[in-house]
């Protein structure tokens, strides 16, 4: 990192610290002085995003961290409670959810560019391997902080991934015994996975710090994959490199920004809305998108031991990469054999993703098996002998005159188009056995949306007059009736209702609980005491109401999942729930329903405890609409979506000031990165004519 | 391999944004108006002879007078944007750790019922994480408190001042030292009133400071009377 500093301290206390501390001489040779190739295109800026993301993912998670709670009693609520409660809980959340995906998503980018430029090759071996290292470390992070809100995915990821350890003969029982710390995935489980998840960040910097080191040690790669040969080739990391990667990165939050603000339950599983369950697992459970490959490559293998050690060889194997790819070129630009290699192998990687998110039954495990083998084919075959037939293209002298050669677009969006897809196509779409509900229009959809106050009135009316006999809102509280982007209840209005409700309190100065008129600051009661109650008394569960809406959907399969990242489709909570309220219909021939059970064409499996609970005119409109059914189940989801995500106006309202200022940014940023490049791209010596070959950098 | 020291040298000697501006105008009037002057002086002129000399000719100085106003302007717009940006994702970060809203709404008003404590009695409740002390006084410790000589007090405040009037009686405070946060105890110390056992403050039956490092009278928090027997604090 040092050793070719230029740097000068300015004054008597910068010279004093500099001989005893040579810090800012450090940075100074580093970030600022630091030559790097001057033919560095946008793929190269990854590696800035990721810098950033991994702060930004520390930062936001110190903060939560100062709100959750590791308890299996509490984690939930506690997200919840960050959710609803906490200043700006909604986006430092929505920013660490979704962070974790963007920083997979830079990752996998950066990885495949320094495959397909050959970045891992002599020199830079330990630098690529730190590099799978630190992919090694998100790995395990990501995977420990899924399980921390604990909701049902959390719990039965836990379950699952823990039990990979049991295929390890002999001993394998006694680790995950030990994993657990416990019979079963519980609360020391969670305990530990916390404590990790916020250790393994920090070690995660330790190693990129490591790669950054054997990064200035080597120097960069470039798109020629020949290595500078004079100073002509390079430019100085500051302002050159750093004002391109501040306006990719730019571009990058727009996407981010997108995602926190637009959809933020895009990538998430709504299951996951739902409590942690010991007793019950999901019918369909997936993994978050950026394990869905390697997930693949698990299911593939009939054999459980195999099964995991393919898993972990898919992983390993990358480590190897430096030899198993025999050829002397580095760059894919001149192997026209292995740059086709390269993308079958990236179509591959893609497919793996696609067919981990669907169930493994029929012609997928085929398919999973075919890619499994030739994901392990490119490594040990394919690689190994390219290098030996494959003729490579001439490559050019140097650089600079590959600089002032034709510009390479067509790979560079071949590979966005990829990769776009491989977001895409990894997320979870099983095959459509329900009939979708319908969509219906919403005024709190879209970047503009807001809700319908009086809409929300109703639907409040109809959870009171209705569905509370049953259904708990446990997570609401009185006071939120009055807050804004709500109902828009007085906080008179709010104390009034409250005041009708009764809760428990206590401990009285005779020791004993007693019951009291609730306050605004007290939580809707829970119509059961526990669920052996509700069991008794319903024959069945109902589940909480707080966060249904976010904890139900439907799956809208290809290609309608993709164009509702772009329409910001978010609404199939209501959708679902709407449609199931009038879903209810006398069983097909043939079809009989349990006893105590009801037909219902949307709800899957079709039998339903739940009595229909709405009928035309069940509620008393006092706002002349209409008291159908259609009104009543539409009033009620609205209701409810309102419940589960409260700040939702907020969130959109704040996206949009945040997308119009990203926007300036980044324009702002093209135009300074395009005049500090100017004398780069076009020197004065070219324009006037002169040798390109002479210009000095 | 390359070799990084030579390109080194060539490289424009800058720091990140904030440097920007400084190294890349040339025109001196301009810059003079947008930037403030630097103290180093010496460097700056090193800086412009390093681009005279990278460029090479005069042909830089003679582009278009409109061309430095407009570099400065978009550098200065863009360090701008950085700037609030950074602020603006900033204070969701420092807003978190205030009260959070389910902590404010339990910080509503709560209600005392005075009927079972008897004279001569303290009790103890708590109002937003807070001891507060309900002191019910017997008529002796109610003319301790007045006989005294306000002047004289290190924070002077009258009897009256320090209960509501027609319930001269009740002496409801924070229970809360002024020194350092301890929470005193009752009916201790030199003054009949409350002795900190931290470090030896001590208050008069009013909850005034008398005696030792703490500054302030023990503080009193809203509250009023609903009846003579009840009252609701916050």
């Amino acid at each position: 990192m040092s050793g070719y500093t230029t740097y000068q301290p300015q004054n008597a206390f910068m010279r004093w610290l500099e001989r005893r501390l040579p810090i800012v001489g450090l940075v100074h040779s580093s970030f600022v002085v630091y030559p790097t190739p001057r033919n560095l295109n946008y793929w190269w800026t990854f590696g800035g995003i990721l810098t950033f993301m991994l702060a930004a993912q520390i930062v936001t998670g110190i903060v939560l961290a100062m709100h959750y709670t590791p308890h299996v009693d509490f984690a939930f609520n506690s997200v919840e409670h960050i959710m609803r409660d906490v200043n700006y809980g909604w986006l430092l959340r929505y920013l660490h959810a979704n962070g974790a995906s963007m920083f997979f998503l830079a990752a996998y980018i950066h990885m495949f560019r320094s495959m397909y430029y050959g970045s891992y090759k002599e020199p830079r071996e330990v630098l690529w391997i730190l590099g799978v290292i630190l992919l090694l470390l998100m790995i395990m992070t990501g995977f420990m902080g899924y399980v921390l809100p604990w909701g049902q995915m959390s719990f039965w990821a836990a379950t699952v991934i823990t039990n990979l350890f049991s295929a390890i003969p002999i001993v394998g029982e006694s680790i995950v015994t030990w994993l657990w710390g416990g019979y079963a995935v519980g609360n020391p489980t969670l305990n530990r996975f916390y404590s990790l998840h916020y250790l393994l960040p920090f070690v995660i910097v330790g190693v990129v710090v490591l790669h950054v080191w054997a990064l200035h040690v080597v120097g960069q790669n470039n798109p020629t994959g020949i290595e500078p040969q004079s100073e002509k080739d390079t430019v100085a990391f500051t302002p050159y490199a750093t004002i391109k990667d501040a306006f990719l990165l730019s571009v990058f939050l727009l996407l981010f920004a997108w995602f926190v603000f637009y959809v933020p339950n895009f990538l998430g599983h709504s299951d996951n809305y739902i409590p942690a369950n010991p007793a019950v697992t999901p019918t369909h459970i997936v993994p978050e998108w950026y394990y869905l490959p390697f997930y693949a490559i698990l299911r593939a293998i009939p054999s459980k031991l195999m099964g995991v050690l393919a898993l972990g060889a898919s992983i390993v194997i990358l480590a190897f990469l430096p030899w198993l790819d025999t050829s002397p070129v580095r760059s894919a630009r001149y192997r026209p054999l292995y740059r086709q290699f390269f993308w079958v192998f990236v179509v591959v990687c893609v497919g793996l993703g696609w067919l981990g998110s669907k169930p493994a039954e029929g012609a997928y495990v085929i398919f999973a098996r075919i890619f499994t083998a030739y994901y392990f084919l490119h490594f040990l075959v394919i690689l190994p002998l390219l290098g030996r037939i494959e003729t490579p293209k001439p490559l050019p002298r140097s650089i600079s005159e590959d600089v002032l050669g034709p510009k390479r677009i067509i790979a560079t969006l071949a590979l966005a188009f990829t990769l776009a897809g491989f977001l895409g196509s990894s997320l979870p779409a099983t095959a459509a056995e329900v009939e979708s509900p319908a969509k219906l229009r919403w005024s709190f959809a879209g970047p503009l949306g807001k809700f319908d106050r009086g809409q929300l009135q109703r639907g409040f009316k109809i959870y009171r007059e209705v569905c509370q006999v049953c259904h708990g809102l446990t997570l609401v509280s009185f006071r939120n009736l009055a807050e804004p982007g709500g109902p828009g209840y007085t906080p008179a209005q709010a104390a009034a209702v409250a005041a009708e409700y009764k809760v428990m309190d206590g401990p009285n100065d005779q020791g004993e609980m007693f019951e009291r008129p609730a306050r605004p600051a007290d939580h809707f009661p829970s119509p059961f005491k526990n669920e052996n109650e509700a069991r008794a008394r319903y024959n069945a569960v109902p589940p909480d109401l707080s966060v249904i809406a976010k904890a139900r959907g439907y799956e809208r399969g290809f290609p309608w999942w993709v164009l509702d990242l772009f329409t910001q489709y978010q609404e199939h909570g209501p959708d679902y729930m709407a449609a199931l309220l009038k879903g209810y219909e006398n069983p097909p021939q043939g079809v009989t329903v349990p006893p105590g059970t009801f037909y219902n064409k949307y709800f899957p499996g079709h039998t339903l405890a739940m009595p229909p609970p709405l009928t035309d005119g069940r509620v008393d409109y006092t706002d002349g609409t209409p008291a159908t059914l259609e009104q009543h189940s539409r009033d009620i989801a609205a209701f409810l979506m309102w419940a589960a995500e409260p700040h939702l106006e907020n969130r959109k309202r704040i996206g949009l000031q945040v997308m119009v200022f990203l926007l300036v940014f980044a324009g702002l940023l093209y135009l300074t990165k395009k005049k500090l490049w100017h004398e780069v791209e076009k020197p004065a010596e070219l324009a006037r004519g002169q040798d390109p070959h002479g210009t000095t950098i | 391999m390359h070799s990084p020291g030579e390109g080194a040298n060539k490289a424009p000697l800058i720091a990140p944004l904030g440097l920007l501006f400084r190294r890349m105008e040339s025109g001196r009037s301009v810059r003079r108006r947008l930037v403030a002057p630097r103290r180093s002086e010496p460097r700056r002129c090193a800086a412009r002879a390093d681009r005279t000399d990278k460029k090479g000719t005069v042909s830089v100085t003679t582009m278009s007078s409109a061309e430095p106003t407009r570099r400065d302007f978009l550098y200065i717009a863009t360090g701008a944007a950085a700037a609030v940006g950074t602020g603006s994702v900033l204070w969701p970060m420092i807003a978190q750790m205030n009260p959070d809203a389910s902590t404010i709404a339990a910080g509503a008003p709560i209600e005392v019922d005075l009927a079972p404590i008897a004279e001569g009695q303290v009790i103890k409740v708590f109002w937003r994480g807070k001891p507060i002390f309900i002191d019910h006084r017997t008529k002796k410790e109610i003319d301790e408190a007045r006989a005294v000589n306000v002047a004289s007090l290190p924070d002077p405040a009258p009897d009256s001042a320090r209960v509501k009037e027609g319930h001269e009686q009740w002496l409801v405070l924070i229970a809360i030292c002024t020194h350092l946060g301890c929470i005193p105890l009752a009916h201790q110390g030199d003054y009949d009133g409350f002795f900190c056992p931290c470090h030896g403050s001590q208050y008069d039956t009013a909850g005034r400071i008398r005696r030792g490092p703490a500054p302030l009278n023990l503080a009193l928090p809203p509250y009023e009377f609903l009846s003579d027997s009840k009252i609701r604090i916050g």
